[in-house]
């Protein structure tokens, strides 16, 4: 399917979506409380079925948090990069796609362990690499530590 | 000797005390420099497999190697984990290295030179080493570490199943020799070894004796109680200092013993090359002293153990249980039956 | 000690810790494992125990420095690691790479996939107990190494990329060194064959165990040699391709049965196509420029830039936001072993220890690579 063909199938799945097409890859921003279902249907429909998500990760913008994934088509080759953006920066929550992409829950705990991010419905949401009792997330913008070094 | 002690010790119970501490002595250095020289033949028979050069700095050609290694054991901390039984963990490397010295009673090192003739000599040296499972298990399960405990309960389930093959495998030879003393099955090889007169089921029963007492002894490609890549040490994980060189010490006193008996009872122990009535022939074997001839088969059968070692990988557990119920106990006991078949019809040479 | 209630569950499960200091593990990997007797029930992953926070650092380092960093996360492919950071700067700035760089990288980059997956090879057998191949290996991959150290100064982590191009031009006899490694290398390689692949132990280690299915390899994200036992077309060389591999001629070593042994053959396959691909190039590495047209302070467009290339363990990405200054506004290392950890767990249940030692072997950790 070409990008403007998703465009298309993201336009009717969800009015809401808008679209950033800089990059490589077509951007659908979409709602954070629109996501599990969103990804339910590119996972399972037979003309986009995008079975591989290559990339989980999170983007700090200070005001908002962006959730990005990427999901590529191993059967129709078409990548898509969907962002949902959360607004609640003080206790950013999601849905876990831990049910649809298993690859999802290590990912998605080192979302949690560095941005803060809670994953609702996730099977084991721990702090992967830093300490249980760890203050703050490092890669967030406004962390500040002790040890930290001003290049 | 005996009868120049005689003369000194008039007391029998003294002369019988004097004797056994010399001998006692004199097997204890015996051993001790075979296991420093069976460290340094390891290491330069992997260094061999492996294109490298092997210990070469300490000593000329790195002999003094093991010595070196042997005293920094010495100084190290003889550490007791806190949580460890204290009795039995110190314990089980005495009871380790007190069965491998046991075993090597009955052996016979040259003509007329052995320690003690025993008649029943097979069954005791089978019944002493598989005592080493004891130690095993309690070093195992006095460490109160997990790897540990794993490691103990697979020496359990390797070492007991093992014996059997081994046991059915020396009943072979004892059939067609018609004794269990090790001094009679030497003298029944007079006019041929074992392996080359007894056909097939000695070949048989040879090799899966060896199969057998290298799972016995625990060395690779056997060694899942170790097993340092899973269980990083296995029964001995907690083990450091002087009481892990014991354990290190019984595992080449075992090779030495496991390789002697197989040297003693398929390849002729001491007895020195023959072919049945060709005199002239083994005139010119017997110029050979007889030491020769038991600690060149000795050797020949420890460096075999050594090359599974370096080329092997290690079997999991379950494969090396399928190994001896499979296939090496249901082969021995037909070659038993063989053998015996053979010893009553008279087949062998 | 043993019987206290942490150390076994209710259903009476054995925990142990494998690592952080366990000698299969391949650094400081903590995998949790419940057992039942040997086998395995469940088993979960503990990270952090190398977590330097690359992708923090990066925020604050200039597009020339932070291509060394990752040098440090899979160092047994260090070279490839610097390629991706080098292509997406170019990717973002439209900068036309000289054919001479793009050659010289690609030799590179395939020789540091044959040590990677010499350095495997060492490994398997060691971890399988077998200590022999380990030296087997070694040989081979200290002459790419002593190779790497005359070019780039570095044995390891050799840092040779710069944004357009490399560093510095290879030294005249490169070509002559080259062959001399690819004729070792090839006169040698039957001995693997001998020691370990022909070997039924090892078979009947490999065989069977760890099987991990084509849908499986793609939920959970795995790529390279691991995801391609399992019939998965996922060559990055192929797919996308990057520095002129379009050109090259070399086959994607694929296997369907998704095993250890399938791991094992197709690891063992893909060096030969590395050496291939090297034998095409090295005779007619192109003359000219070494760096392509760069300016001194790189500055990248506003925008959200994504590059993958194939490390030897699979599809290394690096994900850059960047809000137009000297320094990325967010860097996202998608590392391949942190995917294909992720479906140990999976493929581990039901098997015995010994199993786990060799789907870890196969799947070939590297740990920094994960913890970032």
């Amino acid at each position: 399917m070409t990008t403007e063909e998703l465009k298309q199938v993201m336009t009717d799945l969800l009015p809401s979506s808008t679209f950033d097409e800089t990059g490589e890859f077509l951007n659908v921003i979409i709602p954070s409380e629109e996501l599990l279902p969103v990804m339910k249907t590119l996972r399972n429909r037979e003309d986009l079925f995008f079975d591989y998500l290559f990339c989980l990760t999170c983007v700090d913008w200070k005001d908002h948090l962006m959730m990005v994934y990427f999901l590529n088509s191993r059967t129709h080759n078409h990548t898509i990069v969907i962002k949902a953006k959360i607004t609640d920066t003080i206790n950013p929550q999601i849905e876990s796609l831990f049910s649809i992409w298993p690859t999802a829950e290590l990912n998605e705990d080192e979302v949690f362990d560095l941005f803060g991010v809670k994953f609702l419905n996730h099977p084991n949401l721990r702090r992967l690499f830093l300490e249980e009792d760890w203050v703050g997330y490092p890669l967030r913008k406004n962390y500040e530590d002790e040890h930290m070094i001003e290049l | 000797m005996h009868t120049w002690l005689k003369n000194a010790i008039p007391n029998a119970t003294g002369l019988l005390i004097t004797e056994m501490v010399i001998t006692g002595v004199i097997l204890l250095v015996f051993l001790i420099l075979l296991a420093f020289f069976l460290g340094y033949m390891e290491r330069k028979v992997a260094a061999f497999m492996e294109i490298r050069l092997g210990p070469n700095r300490v000593g000329p050609k790195g002999t003094l190697q093991i010595v070196a290694d042997t005293l920094k054991l010495l100084f190290k901390e003889g550490f007791t984990p806190d949580a460890a039984d204290k009795f039995l963990f110190n314990l089980a490397p005495g009871i380790i290295i007190t069965t491998a010295l046991l075993a090597i009673a009955p052996v016979a090192f040259a003509r007329d030179f052995q320690i003690w003739d025993i008649n029943i000599g097979v069954l005791y040296i089978s019944s002493v080493s598989s005592m080493a499972v004891i130690g095993i298990l309690m070093a195992g399960w006095s460490s109160s570490n997990k790897y540990s405990l794993i490691g103990a309960m697979r020496s359990g389930a390797q070492i007991v199943s093992y014996e059997l093959s081994i046991g059915l495998s020396l009943i072979s030879i004892v059939i067609l020799s018609g004794s269990l003393s090790l001094n009679d099955i030497v003298e029944s090889q007079a006019n041929g070894w074992w392996i080359l007169k007894g056909h097939i089921p000695v070949v048989i029963a040879f090799v899966i004796f060896i199969i057998a007492s290298t799972a016995e002894i625990n060395r690779a490609p056997f060694d899942l109680v170790e097993a340092d890549q899973e269980l990083t040490g296995g029964f001995n994980t907690e083990y450091a200092g002087m009481k892990f060189a014991m354990f290190l010490m019984a595992e080449y006193i075992n090779l030495f013993v496991v390789s002697a008996v197989a040297a003693t009872i398929f390849l002729g122990g001491w007895m020195p090359f023959h072919l049945g009535n060709l005199t002239g022939f083994n005139h010119i074997m017997d110029f050979i002293p007889s030491s020769i001839w038991f600690f060149g088969k000795t050797f020949f059968i420890i460096f075999i153990i050594m090359q599974f070692r370096w080329t092997f990988p290690r079997l999991r557990i379950d494969q090396l249980l399928n190994l001896e119920w499979k296939y090496l106990l249901p082969i021995s006991m037909v070659n038993v039956l063989l053998a015996t078949l053979m010893a009553i019809m008279g087949w062998h040479f | 000690m043993l019987f206290e209630p942490d150390h076994y569950n209710e259903e009476g499960e054995f925990v142990v810790n494998m690592g952080p200091q366990h000698p299969s593990t391949h650094g400081v990997l903590r995998l949790k494992v419940w057992l039942d007797g040997e086998t395995i029930k469940k088993v979960e992953p503990h990270l952090g125990y190398i977590h330097r926070s690359i992708e923090k650092m990066t925020e604050s380092l200039s597009y020339r420095q932070f291509i060394y960093v990752t040098s440090r996360m899979d160092y047994l492919s260090a070279h490839i690691n610097n390629q991706v950071c080098a292509l997406v700067v170019e990717k973002a700035l439209q900068v036309e790479v000289p054919a001479r760089a793009q050659a010289i990288r690609v030799i590179l980059a395939e020789l540091t996939r044959i040590s990677s997956h010499l350095l495997w090879f060492a490994s398997i057998g060691l971890d399988l107990g077998g200590v022999t191949p380990f030296f087997y290996a070694f040989r081979e991959r200290e002459a790419i190494n002593s190779l790497m150290d005359e070019n780039c100064g570095a044995r390891l982590t050799q840092n040779f990329m710069v944004p357009g191009g490399i560093m510095k031009d290879v030294l005249p006899n490169f070509q002559q060194r080259v062959k001399e490694v690819l004729k070792q290398f090839k006169d040698n390689y039957h001995e693997y064959d001998e020691i370990l692949t022909g070997n039924v132990i090892f078979q009947n280690r490999l065989k069977g165990v760890g099987i991990l299915t084509k849908e499986d390899a793609i939920a959970f994200g795995c790529t390279g040699p691991t995801a391609r036992a399992s019939g998965l077309n996922c060559d990055i060389r192929k797919l996308y391709p990057y520095d002129g591999y379009e050109k090259l001629q070399f086959d994607e070593i694929t296997s369907t049965g998704g095993d250890c042994w399938a791991r094992y053959e197709v690891r063992m396959a893909e060096m030969k196509q590395s050496v291939k691909i090297i034998e095409q190039l090295i005779d007619n590495i192109p003359e000219g420029e070494i760096v392509g047209n760069t300016k001194k302070v790189i500055k990248l467009p506003k925008g959200e830039f994504y590059q993958r290339v194939e490390t030897a363990r699979g599809e290394l990405g690096v994900y850059i936001v960047s809000d137009g200054g000297t320094t990325p506004y967010r860097c996202k290392y998608r590392s391949p072993n942190f995917a294909n950890l992720s479906a140990i767990p999976h493929i581990a249940r039901g098997h015995k220890i010994g199993d786990l030692i060799s789907i870890m072997a196969t799947i070939d950790l590297i740990i920094p690579d994960i913890d970032r």
